[in-house]
């Protein structure tokens, strides 16, 4: 080998070097962006608002109490703290606590009768409502009810264990960052299926180690970065924008075919919303280029062409040269 | 006349059964679909053989660069500047003229002399060129988290998998006529035999 040889071995080494550590930089950029929070927002409501705010609106409280004749602080339940950031970055940012909770809780001490307060579920307020036509929310309920996670209603399971009625903000419609809305989204499912204390409340089965589950997945790391679990885990529905259908575990996706073909499933549900916008440069789903890259479901057109054309050209070439050989000098 | 060594011979045999392999599991995956075709492999089967023949390829072609620098076998692929287009054009003119007409080979096979220029340029783009270039963005698609996310706008991963196929499509191209030229020996068989015995069937005439 010459020394020609050497240096062009390295040099090809050192520009691999180079697209690694820009790698990491520029995707380490893209973790720290995280979800972006709606605090400019100001509610109508807010100082009515903020009289619950003052208690849970952090881990620690304060009050007068009456009997001792002093103020006491105390630690608030995790899980009756309300993050105010998340609330007014929500949906329901414009609501009033006592929209939805009951006037009572105005007053303190609250009176144990109001934690059997009957909760509102999603279709009690969007159901047959002409405002809320275009997100269907009626076919949200039909395929909700056919869901594997609509037998754990009597568990307790509830639209509010996907959809935090405090925090829950629609993503896949209004995000340009997709892969912020897969990141929020898994977050959803994982906060019961890698949370085994919270997976317990409603079921009784073992703990799922989520990795180990899908170990057969090759590249791992990069299909829950740039996936939804639903994509393989839910029924496709032409209607709603994100499936609702969850199917059983042996029903989920495992022909990778599904995706990475021409015909990828991902254009009926992660790329749904954008899949009108075509790109048009000769890329099939070329959509999914914008954020990602998927083999076999980007196969460029053109370069599909040419290739059929080149080695049509080589074909030809040698059959001429063979039919010279046979008939000429040659053999 | 011995002028294939043995480990020259295992080499290749090698090379040329990971080579079948991955261009049938490459295609298979750039051309899977949601039905399955009998000459196209499933996309699960196609990635995990693809991964195993990429990785004794890169073991192969370490082999094949270590053996070329201790041994001679490496000089054979030195091209010279001096009258390298004209040589080139020589060899051009006896397959696609001279040959039929009865011309003797510009540049019959020696110990000296094992490849004619345009084999010479063809293995040199090959084995030098395409090949560390489909092996380090093998090694980018295979570690996606290692390629760079966006150069000039475009993915990288896009880039390092255009990059992947065209050289998967030149090699393949180079396979189909390498494989055509092997043709030309003394007779059709003659130089696939030398492969296997490592002596090469001097010319009687003319190639």
């Amino acid at each position: 080998m010459t020394s020609r040889t050497f240096r062009y071995l390295l040099f090809m080494l050192l520009i691999f070097a180079g697209a690694c550590s820009s790698a990491t930089g520029s995707d380490l950029k893209e973790e720290e962006a995280g979800p972006n929070d709606s605090i400019t927002y100001r509610s109508p409501f807010f100082d009515d608002n903020e009289r619950c705010f003052k208690c849970h609106g952090q881990g620690r409280y304060e009050y007068t109490n009456e009997n001792l004749g002093r103020q006491v602080k105390a630690m608030m339940f995790s899980e009756r703290v309300i993050n105010r950031n998340k609330f007014y970055g929500s949906n329901h940012k414009s609501f009033s606590c006592t929209d939805c909770h009951s006037g009572e809780y105005i007053h303190f001490p609250h009176s144990g009768e109001l934690r059997m307060e009957q909760m509102y579920n999603c279709i009690d307020c969007h159901g047959n409502d002409e405002k809320f036509a275009r997100f269907h929310f009626e076919e949200i309920e039909a395929s909700y009810q056919l869901s594997t996670h609509y037998k754990l209603e009597e568990e307790g399971f509830t639209c509010w264990d996907c959809h935090g009625p405090h925090d829950y903000k629609i993503n896949v419609r209004n995000s340009s960052n997709l892969k912020e809305t897969i990141l929020y989204d898994n977050n959803i499912c994982l906060r019961c299926h890698s949370n085994f204390d919270q997976f317990q409340l409603l079921t009784e089965r073992e703990e799922i180690n989520i990795l180990q589950k899908h170990d057969w997945l090759p590249n791992q790391e990069s299909h829950f970065k740039n996936v939804r679990c639903i994509e393989c885990h839910s029924e496709i529905n032409d209607t709603i924008l994100v499936s609702h259908l969850i199917n059983p575990m042996e029903r989920a996706v495992r022909r990778c075919n599904e995706c990475h073909s021409q015909n990828s499933m991902l254009m009926s549900t992660l790329y749904k919303f954008q899949s009108k916008e075509q790109r048009k440069d000769g890329f099939f789903n070329g959509i999914i280029l914008n954020q990602s890259f998927v083999i076999g479901a980007n196969r460029n057109e053109y370069l599909n062409i040419l290739s059929i054309i080149i080695f049509a050209v080589v074909i030809v070439i040698m059959s001429v040269h063979i039919y010279f050989r046979l008939t000429g000098k040659t053999k | 006349m011995y002028l294939y060594p043995i480990w020259v011979r295992l080499w290749h045999f090698i090379n040329a059964v990971i080579v079948l392999v991955l261009i049938v599991t490459g295609i298979s995956m750039q051309y899977t679909d949601q039905k399955e075709y009998i000459l196209v492999v499933g996309f699960a089967k196609a990635i995990k053989w693809h991964n195993i023949a990429a990785g004794l390829l890169t073991i192969n072609y370490i082999f094949f660069v270590t053996g070329n620098i201790l041994s001679k076998n490496g000089r054979y692929y030195r091209i010279e500047r001096k009258d390298f287009l004209k040589n080139l054009g020589k060899q051009l003119r006896y397959y696609s003229w001279g040959m039929f007409k009865g011309e003797k080979h510009p540049f019959p096979v020696s110990l000296d002399q094992k490849f004619n220029p345009l084999q010479k340029l063809s293995y040199v783009l090959a084995m030098y060129v395409a090949l560390p270039l489909i092996i380090f963005s093998g090694l980018g698609l295979l570690f996606p988290e290692t390629v760079i996310s966006r150069l000039f706008g475009i993915s990288g991963m896009i880039l390092t998998d255009i990059l992947h196929i065209t050289m998967g499509f030149f090699l393949s191209v180079f396979l189909a006529i390498h494989i055509y030229t092997c043709t030309l020996g003394t007779r059709p068989t003659s130089l696939f035999k030398s492969m296997l015995s490592g002596y090469h069937e001097p010319e009687d005439h003319n190639t």
